[in-house]
């Protein structure tokens, strides 16, 4: 059915992954720069005999989202930033509800509408939460093509997995990227509904899907199983990767589009005659503090570099808690960093 | 709620389609005669055990605790979105969403409109009191011209705050939309007449025929500040010339 390998853009190999996960429910509304994913679904789910709705607006798409997935099928959607913000009304009530499913923030720049160009800027309304209240969300961040397509197929699962929403981080650089994606992992066939899904009590049992608990201590103990939800995400699921030589003089921290605008800069600066590696996080939340603390004993500077003003870099000062000098380099507003000016900002750190 | 017996003679009992929780409603209030004719009507047409209702937010959001069958708690006004999620992932559900005038005419309008245009096969009981009951009596879109609410407290002047928006007229418009009514609930008559017209809501969706919603003009004697008596008396009387009581569509015929 499929060849091993395959040249796709980014967005199709969302798609593809969708598809391949068992997803049975898309809801979508154009914004670019991922109209790709709702276009792309728009022939791919019927063709599958699964459902996409174009719905009238970000609530309502993460809203119906919220309806397919509370009678237990796969369900997922997708966006960029001012509809990701649209959306979070909708994530609050699915963290807090307990129902798993997955979105994709193929991010632009902001504030406000911003532009369409790539950015790195949703940090903080991914990882904090987003909405109001107590409560996370897993991210994971990828930073290829092919990542786009496993993670997403992995996304479905951790999401079954806490009964959690996912998000894939991704960004417009991505999402428009084109590169070889090795399909080797199989299709898997839509699983059946999950046994508590609300599609009527002749299950065996009556399904209550909700939110509201007016009692504080009620409250306070759902919010506190939900912590522990998160912390069990912090033991089992936090994904990471390195490349560090042993003699690198300095380390570069990035996810995403900017971790591979890192690695071209480590090639010029090798040319140079300076060694640097990447610390690379692919779970935003859970963060890999403990990694990320690990470089204070083997790197003298980390540099951060963002799509935008500095949000992770606050995790990567959290995690070193002052043991080693944490720089950033960042560019905002859709402005992606050349190898070159990274380069120039990673040697200005190791000069001095 | 009126004495259950249980001799052989037995002429009246609680509906299956109602948990045993006592209802919050105030005095008077139209909510829980409301619930108990969707709930006979699920039960009379066999289909409580595939039943999936979304509650609002508003003075019926704990009507998961009422209806007695799977329920889910939509964020406010999102009703039938979720609706639609629920529908489209499982089509043979009977799917039904109780919303508020502020919930749906105001917050939700575009959930409301969309869902109805698509023609999604849902119910929509949609409670018409005239002002948001649970956050204390404020002005909702259904307030009447020159009516005193906590938000509009000389009363609803139009030249500030608008006109009071007929949904059901509005909706009527829509070609998604098979079958709409507006009854009341202010008499034992009229309260028969509201359990037919939600009855043949259902069955518009049983059938596969597109978006059917019952407006069901209730009271909030609390914010009204009238008696149930005087309430249920100026439903008739002061709600009913501004909404007019009837079948709004019918596209079965
Ligand atoms: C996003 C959001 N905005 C506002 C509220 C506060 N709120 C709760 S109920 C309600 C109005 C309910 O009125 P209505 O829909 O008319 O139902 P009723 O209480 O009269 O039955 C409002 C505004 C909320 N819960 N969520
Ligand atoms: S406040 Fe009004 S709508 Fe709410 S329960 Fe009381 S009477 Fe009913």
């Amino acid at each position: 059915m499929t060849t091993p390998r395959q040249l796709m853009k980014g967005n199709e190999a969302i798609c593809r992954a969708a598809i391949d996960a068992g997803c049975a429910c898309f809801f979508g509304y154009p914004i670019t720069p991922q109209n790709q994913i709702p276009e792309y679904l728009s022939s791919l789910m019927p063709q599958h005999g699964r459902v996409f709705v174009q719905a009238e607006s970000e609530l309502a798409a993460i809203n119906m989202v919220y309806g397919a997935a509370a009678t237990g099928v796969r369900a997922m959607t997708s966006s960029s930033s001012p509809g990701i913000s649209l959306k979070q009304e909708g994530m609050c009530y699915l963290c807090a509800s307990e129902l798993p499913m997955v979105i994709v923030n193929v991010q632009r720049a902001g504030p406000g509408l911003g532009n369409i160009a790539p950015a790195q800027s949703d940090y903080f309304q991914s990882t904090r939460g987003g909405g109001h209240g107590d409560y996370r969300t897993l991210v994971l961040a990828p930073a290829t093509v092919q990542e786009l397509y496993d993670l997403t197929r992995d996304a479905f699962d951790l999401a079954e997995k806490y009964r959690n929403p996912v998000l894939i981080l991704a960004d417009a650089v991505l999402g428009q990227m084109m590169e070889p994606v090795s399909l080797t992992r199989e299709p898997l066939p839509m699983p059946a509904p999950l046994p508590w899904g609300a599609r009527g009590t002749r299950k065996g049992s009556r399904t209550v899907i909700n939110s509201l608990y007016i009692i504080p201590e009620d409250l306070e103990a759902v919010n506190l199983r939900l912590a522990e939800k998160y912390a069990q995400m912090a033991r089992e699921d936090v994904r990471y990767t390195e490349e560090i030589p042993d003699n690198a003089e300095a380390v570069f921290v990035a996810y995403g589009s900017a971790a591979r605008v890192c690695m071209t800069a480590m090639e010029q600066l090798e040319a140079r005659g300076i060694s640097t590696g990447l610390a690379r996080p692919i779970t935003l939340f859970p963060y890999p503090y403990e990694q990320i603390s690990a470089l204070a004993n083997r790197a003298q500077h980390l540099l951060v570099v963002e799509m935008s003003l500095g949000q992770m870099v606050e995790d990567v000062r959290l995690a070193v808690e002052g043991r080693v000098p944490v720089h950033f380099y960042g560019r905002t507003g859709g402005v992606v960093p050349t190898p070159d000016e990274v380069a120039n900002a990673m040697e200005k750190v190791i000069r001095g | 709620m009126v004495a259950t017996t249980d001799t052989p003679n037995k002429t009246f009992a609680r509906t299956a389609g109602l948990c045993e929780t006592p209802m919050h409603y105030c005095a008077g209030c139209s909510h829980g005669i409301a619930h108990r004719l969707v709930a006979e009507v699920l039960e009379e047409m066999a289909v409580l055990d595939r039943a999936v209702g979304i509650c609002p937010v508003g003075c019926a959001v704990f009507a998961y605790d009422y209806f007695n069958v799977d329920m889910l708690e939509a964020a406010h006004g999102r009703a039938p979105a979720v609706a639609t999620g629920v529908k489209r992932a499982c089509p043979d559900a009977v799917v039904f969403t109780y919303q508020g005038d502020g919930d749906l005419a105001s917050i939700g309008i575009a959930e409301v409109i969309h869902a109805a245009a698509r023609g999604e096969r849902i119910t929509v009981i949609f409670i018409n009191n005239a002002v948001y009951g649970m956050t204390g009596g404020q002005m909702a879109p259904t307030t009447l011209e020159g009516m005193k609410t906590s938000t509009s407290p000389l009363g609803r002047e139009p030249g500030l705050a608008g006109y009071p928006i007929r949904v059901s007229e509005m909706l009527a418009t829509l070609d998604g939309a098979t079958y709409i009514a507006r009854q009341s609930l202010h008499s034992p008559k009229a309260i028969m007449a509201a359990k037919k017209a939600i009855t043949k809501a259902f069955q518009v969706q049983l059938d596969g025929r597109g978006f059917s919603l019952v407006e069901l003009l209730c009271t909030c004697p609390t914010w009204w500040g009238k008696s149930p008596k005087e309430a249920m008396d100026w439903v008739d009387e002061g709600m009913s010339p501004t909404f007019p009581v009837g079948v709004v569509l019918d596209r079965t015929l």
